[in-house]
């Protein structure tokens, strides 16, 4: 019975259309049989994740007749881009794809994804920690299970804090102080680098308590005059006003040289940080530490989340319940063992208090047991925060509104109000009621 | 001598065959060009025929995909931001364009002046960065333009001054302008020289036995001798500026804030499709674009044709 219904909506509401939109009705998804054989068959994973494919291989080894194909369709909105042509074309569409929590909205609404509940992931309560689960669901669906999470905190490299006597901040306060005094000791050090990043900004605000989006179903409302994104924008205008920002892009080379060589002092960014620091800043090895975010109130401990991916069943896989089955591996199965061993940061409650990983020493971070900090960092997540069913294209114009404070042209109040008023705009011509 | 005897013609032979040939003539001419036909109706027409029907849609991600006339087009006329691009490259091609064919014209005149040493040597290193892929050439300036690490950083560095940044939002067109001149001044001096190369020699000696100085054979026999050259590649150029899209699109990661999404009308029509999945209006605002370069180049061609006349 609910097969035509969503076949129909798979063709119609597909979330992009390029050269055959206009044929995706009539082919349809191949939603047929949603329940396949769990022992045989084949898969085709879409993830850019590079712990998937040997993830793959284990699955393989305990079930040898079951083949998965991983291909990287490439990196994030990359990824996206392919996929949406995909679907809108009802045909090359992957079985799973691996799609960031910012985006799971997106595709979900355009009923892209399977909602897994009836599969069994509506019994998975408790088994992730609270930031990834919520950003899953969706309404009263389950649409990905998290592969990994990223609680923010303060990466920062300790020799420049000791070689200018300043210290670590535990509040926003002190982290204004604290970057007026190195940039002062030396103009060339900056506190961080930021040149307008969406991600960065909407965690932050997170974590400020701020709650710029609320979605139910197709009734949205976007609104950046609230008291958390307030007290970022204003924070965060002071630094941008005394020059004390480095005005450079994340993962530009300039960027990489500037933590390898102290320049830039700290990053306020997710957990999966410390594999990036190890793989590619071996300069700074045994220089960085880890502590929890600055704070807005002295003595608190909240936190938010900042990026990490879920992995999803496509709508149109035939086997859904061998598709689940390894997602199940994979998402809190054997399979978080090879990720946490690749240095992944889980998002499964079982590995984030295990002693064994919690008292792991990290060598690049001078034997500091960082996961303490972090696990921690996912603990205190604010709840209850929403990104919008159209992220992705709404981070895709931030640089437009709120990017122009960064260049002098505008202040970042004036950039949200820019930003709001545009993904408003958006959201009212995708046929979504937004104000 | 025997005069050989040509059989005459159609005339001799009885009406019914006379039909019959005609007819089979007119399918004959469409053999011939039936696949030439097919291949540009396939290649050409299709595409356009295509773009035009997306653009009398909307697809929207809540509520489908619905025909809704020449609303884009409306939508595109009052686009702030699409017609902030358009000027934009408006702009861009009035100052960059000339800059780069006269620097062009001077030095494919230059080299045909036969007074350069090292001839070969110079024509081949100016043609060199033409060969450079659009991206990597991006890329390379990119970095040079970088204020911190780049050549623009270190200058700063060893003579203790500060220029400004080529990538802050007043100046990147122009650094922008910067590459793709440098890009194509080579091929534009190559249309030039190869134009001049087709002068008969013997004007030149008729300018000499007339007393005429160099400047006055460039003036009366090179320059006008050339128009055709100048006209194709002006035009070449008008087609460059609006269609401008690799150089900012690779700049946009070194310098996020001062490239927008809109900051050309190819950067605004592919964003409006890869990130806003706006396939129809995204294909509205290429079909205008399309218009109005053939336009522009258009009245061009016309000018620079009468003036030929």
């Amino acid at each position: 019975m609910t097969t035509t219904p969503r076949r129909l909506a798979s063709g119609i509401a597909a979330a992009g259309a390029l050269a055959l939109a206009l044929t995706a009705c009539s082919s349809g998804g191949g939603d047929a049989a949603s329940d396949g054989p769990t022992d045989s068959g084949s898969l085709t994973v879409w993830a850019w994740d590079n712990t998937v494919e040997p993830i793959a291989e284990a699955y393989m080894e305990e079930n040898p007749d079951v083949t998965i194909d991983v291909v990287n369709a490439g990196t994030n909105t990359d990824q996206y881009t392919a996929l949406q042509n995909a679907v809108a074309a009802g045909s090359g569409i992957p079985d799973l794809a691996q799609i960031e929590y910012y985006a799971v909205p997106q595709f979900a609404i355009g009923e892209s994804l399977a909602d897994l509940s009836d599969l069994g992931a509506s019994d998975l309560d408790g088994t992730y920690s609270p930031g990834p689960w919520t950003a899953v669901q969706q309404g009263e669906g389950i649409y990905g299970l998290p592969m990994d999470s990223g609680p923010m905190a303060l990466f920062y490299n300790t020799t420049v804090f000791e070689k200018y006597g300043v210290e670590v901040p535990t509040t926003w306060d002190e982290y204004l102080e604290a970057a007026r005094a190195l940039h002062a000791a030396d103009p060339n050090v900056y506190i961080t680098n930021d040149t307008g990043d969406a991600g960065f900004a909407t965690s932050m605000i997170w974590q400020a308590g701020g709650q710029p989006y609320q979605v139910d179903g197709t009734d949205v409302t976007v609104d950046f005059t609230d008291e958390g994104s307030t007290k970022f924008a204003e924070m965060w205008q002071q630094l941008l006003d005394e020059d004390l920002i480095a005005p450079t892009s994340s993962w530009s080379d300039e960027w990489y040289q500037g933590l390898g060589n102290g320049t830039l002092a700290t990053l306020t960014i997710g957990a999966w940080m410390p594999g990036n620091l190890e793989a590619s800043v071996q300069q700074a090895a045994g220089q960085w530490r880890v502590a929890p975010m600055p704070q807005w109130e002295e003595g608190a401990s909240v936190s938010s989340e900042n990026g990490g991916s879920a992995m999803s069943i496509m709508e149109a896989a035939p086997n859904k319940a061998l598709a689940y089955d390894f997602l199940a591996y994979l998402s809190h199965g054997d399979g978080t063992a090879i990720r946490i061993d690749a240095g992944g940061f889980p998002a499964t409650t079982a590995d984030l208090e295990s002693d064994e990983f919690l008292n792991k020493e990290s060598e690049y971070f001078g034997g500091q047991k960082i996961n303490e900090v972090l696990s921690q960092s996912a603990a205190d997540v604010v709840e209850g925060w929403q990104y919008l069913p159209f992220q992705v294209y709404a981070n895709s114009i931030f640089n437009d509104t709120v990017g122009q404070a960064y260049v002098g042209s505008t202040t970042l109040t004036e950039g949200f109000a820019n930003w709001q008023q545009q993904s408003i705009a958006y959201g009212n011509e995708q046929g979504f009621t937004t104000e | 001598m025997t005069t050989q005897n040509v059989p005459v013609p159609a005339v001799a032979t009885p009406g019914a065959p006379t039909r019959r040939r005609v007819r089979r003539g007119r399918w004959t001419g469409w053999g011939f060009v039936g696949p030439f036909m097919a291949v540009f109706t396939l290649v050409f027409l299709a595409p356009i025929a295509y773009s035009i029907y997306l653009s009398l849609f909307r697809k929207q991600l809540v509520g489908g995909n619905a025909f809704v006339g020449l609303d884009n087009y409306q939508r595109a006329f009052t686009d702030p931001q699409f017609w902030e691009s358009v000027g934009r490259v408006g702009a861009f091609l009035v100052v960059q364009v000339p800059i780069m064919l006269g620097l062009a014209l001077l030095v494919a005149l230059a080299i045909d002046s036969g007074r350069l040493y090292g001839k070969s040597f110079f024509r081949i290193s100016i043609f060199l960065p033409y060969a450079v892929p659009a991206v990597v050439a991006a890329l390379m300036w990119g970095f040079m333009y970088g204020t911190r690490f780049g050549l623009v950083g270190n200058i700063n560095e060893i003579f203790g001054i500060s220029l400004p940044n080529p990538l802050s939002p007043d100046l990147v067109l122009i650094s922008i302008g910067n590459i793709v001149t440098w890009s194509f001044v080579g091929y534009n001096m190559l249309i030039f020289y190869s134009s001049l190369r087709t002068i008969p020699t013997s004007l030149y000696e008729a300018a000499e036995l007339d007393g005429a100085n160099q400047w006055q054979v460039i003036r009366s026999i090179k320059i006008p001798a050339i128009r055709g050259g100048l006209v194709i590649a002006t035009i070449f150029s008008i087609i460059g500026s609006f269609q401008l899209f690799n150089e900012p699109s690779i700049l946009q990661s070194l310098a996020p804030n001062a490239i927008t999404t809109y900051f050309t009308p190819n950067l605004y029509a592919y964003s409006l499709s890869f990130s806003g999945q706006q396939y129809n209006y995204s294909a509205t605002i290429a079909i205008i674009m399309g218009l109005i370069t053939m336009v522009i180049a258009y009245v061009v061609q016309l000018r620079g044709m009468r003036k030929e006349a």
